[in-house]
């Protein structure tokens, strides 16, 4: 039983994947629908007022991985899409030789030229190790079982660009570091201790992992991936701007979209996805039902296990989606003084992650289920390039701290407070003066989280980025090519491949498999 | 929301477990050869395996169930777990009925059979061959099912045999003459519950009795007290003579006549209700179980494999034969269980045979290998299939059962 092309196509969650998903699909002259609980669309790309008058990004806070394809195939500039200028990452020092980390170089007060130098070396070579993986990101993963032509041919470009791409040298290393930690390549590699911390921030944030653990090397090289698409900025008037300009795109594409409308239930009809069951009591008839949601709420609530069998259900049950990162948002009557720091290097990311250990001890207290003593901290002063998001001469600074367990040992109810005065506090040591210039804060703990975006058990990406989670095996194998044992249902949002972050790909991927299987 | 019992302190000195029949069980075993049976100490033979096997078919047998693998399955969503846990629509199973059932995992592959008692409205008791805890935990996510293992918590007792309920009666349980098959009946004995079902795996009128473990030998006893008092035979029957009756009767054993899922390594090697002659379970119509989309798949092509019923040609045992589709032909499968039958006067067995696309072989040969004064010689054996059960007595479904 397939439904006929031209029925009608409801989506899940307004989330920019299910906005990138239903551009396609209406550009591709389908019906759709797009159902948000939210008041407004865009997911973890939302901007937020936090406090009167300030407004921040909600959730993600820095664009930086934005597919160039997704842009240009919804136009999205013409859309409306501000990027903003480019930023660099700003390692922080407590006596001010910071570490300012461009794409292909670093600069900052003793910093040795070998270091200098192998910083170059070490991005170009790890950046063709992430792009060697394109094939494998911007199509569906290969079923290793059972492939089809499309399957054989991703696998093909993927070792062509392995071994032609890379060379002999580089594919021996490639595959040396592929599976080990990023702590034990990154002192292979440099000395200055502040470039190894903020290096290894990007192989855990968002993560349920520290340096040492195996599969950091492969993280890093995702966010790399986010690096080969382009440079890392701050959206003017926050990540819901970003969002505005795909649902200004879905739109003129004929894409329907309503807010504060949540779904209840997925409906099934003889096995088949047959439409929606709205919190509000209204049922909507759909042909093709697409989940933007993760795959834990996707199949355990709004499917339910009756529907699905057992050790599928159990299978889905057990994948790895407690989040590990808390938000902070402040309200602040002045700009911080960062000593060493210039008001405009001030917008840029700032990291709070002095060396390799420091990171490592930060994430020994989420094995445990405490948040980190000393916390990693990004942090971004939106309001610098765009004042308008805070009172003239004020500003917001959004900070995300890890690591902070959804699963806090004793709840977060107690501790909630505890947490936001202990990072504020940390932060006050590099920009002294800054808790007395605090007007008003926002703290969100990856329940919070959970509660607020509607994501099971508050992780950004939908699920760890581990190895054992990816790529074909995301969320889980058997249903990592976006279509789900329930006919007619599909995975559209970062539970799928490739995954976390405002990149828009798994929303790109799903709608080119949902029109190849003929089904929308 | 599922529970799992803490588990009792267990003394890990102890290799069998004693069953709380067990004082009279040892005292009745003659020849005291014992098997494992799910960890407990249980009998083989208690005397001789013919005077058991002609106990079942001809006057009363007595065997101690309590090995068997017991669930208390019970809370709001309890029909549905189970309905979703099994192949067959139990939705219309009444309090105080039974039922036949089979489960498979994902794939379509039967996991373990076994029985669902409708203890009281809305609370089940299922029973398997094989400890089931694990997948019934994995099978209870996101419903509100409560699940117990009741295993070493109730005490039960299989009466079988043509004067099971002559014996019983006499025993002092006088309501068994309605009892119809698959139903549950409680009563008082002696001041002390006992759950009576008319179930069992002898393919002949039979009964099973649960109680409390601390009266199972006040139940022993009164059954055995008729014998005692001179009016019927009762005899203790052990796993060897069960296993003669229940080929007869044409009841699978998971385990033996095919490779449970959860215990199979290699692919190919699990089997599909289809396969093992359970198609007639599966419901396609109810709502979703655990493996109906496999089956679906399944069920649309030729079947590969069938497990069937043989009456082997001769009374040379055809243990572990191979069987071809003529005599030196092509193999296409073995023997997985046998028996000769005292009653019927043939050797019976229970088959894994490969039909080719889909077809049932027009021949089947055993080869069978045997001894002559530790001398091994071959022969061939012509094998007829058999659709229906080898024995069947009428007065297994005989309501009330006729008096003898």
């Amino acid at each position: 039983m397939t439904s006929s092309p031209d029925g009608p196509v409801v989506i899940v969650g307004g989330g920019h994947n299910g906005l990138v998903c239903a551009t396609y699909l209406a550009m591709a002259g389908r019906k759709v629908q797009i159902l948000e609980a939210r008041q407004s669309v865009g997911g973890g790309a939302s901007t937020t007022g936090f406090a009167s008058g300030y407004q921040v990004s909600g959730l993600a806070h820095i664009l930086h991985s934005l597919n160039p394809k997704v842009c240009k195939d919804l136009k999205l500039e013409s859309a409306g899409l501000k990027r903003g200028e480019a930023i660099n990452t700003i390692a922080l020092d407590r006596r001010g030789r910071h570490l300012t980390l461009g794409i292909n170089e670093v600069v900052g007060a003793g910093l040795a030229e070998r270091d200098i130098r192998a910083y170059s070396t070490f991005k170009r070579e790890f950046r063709g190790y992430a792009k060697a993986l394109e094939p494998l990101m911007m199509n569906k993963p290969p079923r290793l079982k059972n492939m089809d032509r499309k399957d054989k041919f991703t696998l093909a470009r993927l070792g062509w660009g392995l071994r032609f791409g890379l060379g002999t040298d580089s594919m021996r290393e490639f595959l040396r570091v592929g599976g080990i930690n990023i702590y034990d390549v990154l002192n292979e590699v440099f000395e200055n201790p502040l470039l190894k911390g903020a290096i290894a921030v990007d192989a855990v944030l968002g993560q349920h992992m520290g340096p040492r653990t195996p599969g950091t090397v492969l993280t890093y090289l995702h966010r790399l991936w986010g690096e080969t698409q382009g440079s890392q900025s701050l959206p003017p008037g926050g990540m819901g701007q970003v969002a505005g300009a795909l649902a200004e795109a879905a739109t003129q594409a004929g894409v329907t979209i309503r807010t504060g409308a949540k779904v209840q239930r997925i409906l099934l009809t003889g096995g088949r996805a047959s439409g929606v069951l709205l919190e509000s009591g209204e049922q909507i008839d759909a042909a093709v039902v697409i989940s933007n949601a993760d795959a834990k709420t996707t199949f355990l609530t709004l499917v339910g296990t009756p529907e699905l069998d057992a050790m599928f259900a159990h299978r889905i049950h057990t994948t790895r989606t407690r989040g590990n990162v808390a938000k902070l948002h402040l309200a602040l009557r002045a700009l911080p003084i960062v000593a060493g720091l210039s008001a405009q290097q001030l917008g840029h990311r700032l990291l709070i992650a002095p060396d390799l250990r420091y990171v490592e001890h930060a994430f020994n207290h989420a094995k445990y289920g405490e948040y980190s003593e000393q916390p990693v901290l990004e942090i971004t002063v939106p309001s610098i390039a765009d004042p308008s998001l805070a009172p003239p001469g004020h500003h917001v600074m959004s900070v995300s701290i890890s690591f902070a367990p959804y699963d806090l040992k004793g709840g977060w109810d107690q501790q909630h407070s505890i947490f936001a005065d202990r990072v504020i506090a940390l932060i006050d040591q590099y920009a002294p003066g800054l808790a007395s210039q605090v007007v008003a804060h926002e703290l969100l703990t990856p329940v919070d989280i959970e509660a607020q975006y509607h994501i099971a058990g508050g992780h950004w990406h939908h699920g760890e980025l581990t190895i054992d989670q990816s790529f074909m095996m995301r969320p889980i194998h058997g249903v990592a090519q976006y279509d789900t044992p329930i006919a007619g249902l599909y995975l559209c949002g970062a539970a799928a491949h490739p995954g976390g972050g405002i990149t828009g790909v798994p929303g790109h991927n799903a709608a080119r498999r949902i029109l190849a299987m003929g089904d929308a | 929301m599922a529970s799992q019992q803490q588990l009792a302190g267990h003394d890990f000195h102890e290799v069998l477990k004693a069953s709380p029949f067990h004082a009279r069980v040892e005292e009745q075993s003659l020849v005291k050869n014992w098997m494992s049976w799910n960890g407990y100490q249980t009998a083989r033979v208690y005397d001789t395996l013919a005077s058991e096997y002609f106990a079942i078919r001809s006057s009363c047998s007595v065997m101690d169930l309590t090995p068997m693998e017991k669930y208390r399955i019970s809370g709001p969503d309890a029909l549905t777990f189970l309905n979703r846990l099994v192949v067959r629509d139990i939705s219309a199973l009444k309090p105080h009925r039974v039922t036949y059932v089979a489960w498979c995992n994902d794939e379509g592959k039967v996991l373990d059979d076994g029985t669902i008692f409708h203890l009281e409205p809305g609370t089940y008791r299922l029973c398997s061959q094989h400890h089931q805890l694990d997948w019934l935990l994995i099978s209870s996510l996101g419903m509100n099912v409560l699940i117990e293992e009741e295993t070493h918590e109730v005490a039960a007792l299989a009466v079988q045999g043509p004067t099971a309920c002559s014996v019983l009666t006499a025993a002092g349980f006088d309501t068994l003459s309605q009892l119809k098959p698959f139903g549950i009946t409680h009563t008082l004995l002696n001041g002390f519950e006992v759950m009576i079902s008319r179930t069992g795996y002898t393919g002949d009128l039979g009964y099973e009795l649960w109680v409390a473990p601390a009266n199972a030998l006040a139940l022993w006893d009164a059954v055995f007290g008729v014998k005692q008092r001179g009016l019927y035979d009762v005899r203790c029957i052990g796993l060897g003579a069960l296993e003669m009756v229940r080929i007869e009767a044409g009841f699978i054993m998971p385990g033996d006549d095919f490779n449970t899922a959860e215990t199979t390594v290699r692919a190919g090697h699990d089997r599909s209700p289809f396969e093992i002659g359970l198609g007639w379970l599966v419901d396609f119509d109810k709502p979703h179980f655990t493996g109906k989309q496999a089956l679906l798949k399944e069920h649309g092509q030729p079947i590969k494999r069938r497990l069937l019923k043989l009456a082997v040609e001769g009374n040379k045992a055809p243990a572990d034969s191979f069987l071809y589709d003529g005599k030196r032909g092509r193999r296409i499968g073995t023997i997985k269980s046998h028996t000769w039958s005292p009653i019927l006067k043939a050797t019976l067995a229970m088959a894994d045979i490969e039909y080719r696309n889909g077809v049932v072989p027009a021949q089947i040969w055993a080869e069978i290998y045997y001894q002559k004064e530790l001398e091994w010689r071959a022969t061939w054996a012509r094998c007829t299939i058999s659709k229906a059960p080898f024995w069947a007595h009428p007065r297994r479904s005989a309501t009330p059962p006729q008096r003898c």
